[in-house]
């Protein structure tokens, strides 16, 4: 929680960053996890902050 | 604060000649005014280089990390909430330690003071009392102390010792408004738009020289991770995703450890309010597990502990 708020407190989307705990028995749970997370981001658009596109060199 | 100089150097030569402690930690005059040096003394006839003013913000429990010998410190509110934190965390045991403790009225930013004389050179620096004067070639001004206190200073709830085996003068009343947290609640309200350009455009300074880290009392491993080179866990260039990810990862260590002494954002040699994130992680902390760091020595940290009543709403 604190990491999220940290994050999120900085400029993170809320929605960039999920958290969940799925058993390796909980197969359903890891499908509809996944696929709402797929479809948060999505909608969200490709992530523009803290994305290291090319080491600057002076 | 000026007046404490004398017993701090009284107690120290008391303390080395009776052997009670092997070495005694304060603070001498810096040789740039407003800049008080952290100093190791081991020698009662040296006492007299012990120094105790307004200017005294370093935090000393850096520098009782692992040591094996007896020490005597010089204690503030804030570095004896660090002393507490080292005792919790096994850094230092408490049968070690003589704590000189001294009730503090607050530290003076020495960047507000530069800015307040216009950026000229200050020669001189004199407290007195509540005021303070400073000298330059062609100048001379004298302002109050309480205008020039360091932002965390101006709003510290904890002037006091919280652990001490002598206490140099009376308690002195801490801050107490409610509104600690007020610049980071108002980081807090702007849109995530804004947060990201206010932070991106505070650490566009860094030069990634780590005199935060280097000036924290809570960083003490041997390898930090900004340093490590296999793996390598942050890239080592002023890239700016680079530098955020070091500022992130840095504040994130001290989560629940922190007890805003201020020593890194004094260390800055850019003047970035590094506080900015430590500061949200001691608001977070607090309002999720009522907790403020080093305050006393029998309750564990909280992202030490599991409760069953951890805020979980966060997980899916």
């Amino acid at each position: 929680m604190l990491l999220k708020n940290l994050l999120e407190h900085i400029g993170l989307e809320p929605g960039r960053l999920h958290f969940s705990w799925i058993s390796s028995a909980e197969a359903a749970k890891f499908v509809e996890v996944a696929n709402e997370v797929n479809q948060v981001v999505e909608e969200l658009g490709p992530a523009r902050f803290l994305v290291k596109r090319k080491a600057r060199v002076a | 604060m000026l007046h404490y100089t004398e017993k701090i150097r009284e107690i120290a030569g008391r303390l080395l000649k009776q052997g009670v402690v092997d070495v005694f930690i304060g603070y001498r005059k810096g040789s740039v005014p407003m800049m008080n040096n952290p100093l190791l003394i081991r020698d009662p006839g040296s006492t007299d280089l012990l120094y105790w003013d307004s200017n005294c913000a370093l935090n000393l429990c850096n520098y009782l990390t692992g040591r094996k010998d007896r020490i005597g410190i010089v204690a503030t509110g804030c570095v004896s909430r660090n002393i507490v934190t080292h005792i919790v965390e096994n850094q230092i045991s408490r049968s070690q330690l003589y704590v000189v403790g001294i009730p503090c009225t607050g530290m003076i930013s020495h960047r507000a003071v530069i800015r307040a004389v216009g950026g000229r050179e200050i020669i001189e620096f004199e407290e007195q009392g509540e005021r303070f004067l400073v000298r330059g070639r062609d100048f001379e001004e004298i302002f109050e102390k309480n205008d020039f206190l360091q932002s965390n200073c101006a709003v510290c709830r904890y002037p006091n010792p919280v652990l001490y085996d002598e206490m140099l003068g009376e308690r002195v009343p801490g801050y107490e408004g409610d509104d600690v947290y007020r610049d980071v609640e108002k980081v807090e309200q702007m849109s995530s738009e804004d947060r990201r350009g206010f932070f991106s455009r505070m650490i566009s300074r860094c030069i990634r020289c780590y005199a935060c880290r280097d000036a924290c009392p809570l960083c003490y491993c041997p390898t930090c991770f900004v340093d490590e080179s296999r793996p390598q866990w942050v890239g080592k260039s002023i890239d700016p995703v680079d530098t955020m990810t070091f500022h992130l990862l840095r504040a994130f260590h001290c989560a629940g450890r922190c007890t805003d002494c201020g020593a890194c954002e004094r260390a800055c040699p850019m003047g970035i309010p590094v506080r900015q994130f430590t500061k949200k992680l001691n608001k977070d902390v607090q309002e999720l597990f009522s907790w403020e760091a080093g305050l006393g020595l029998e309750q564990r940290p909280p992202l030490d502990v599991y409760r069953q009543d951890d805020y979980d709403g966060f997980i899916r």
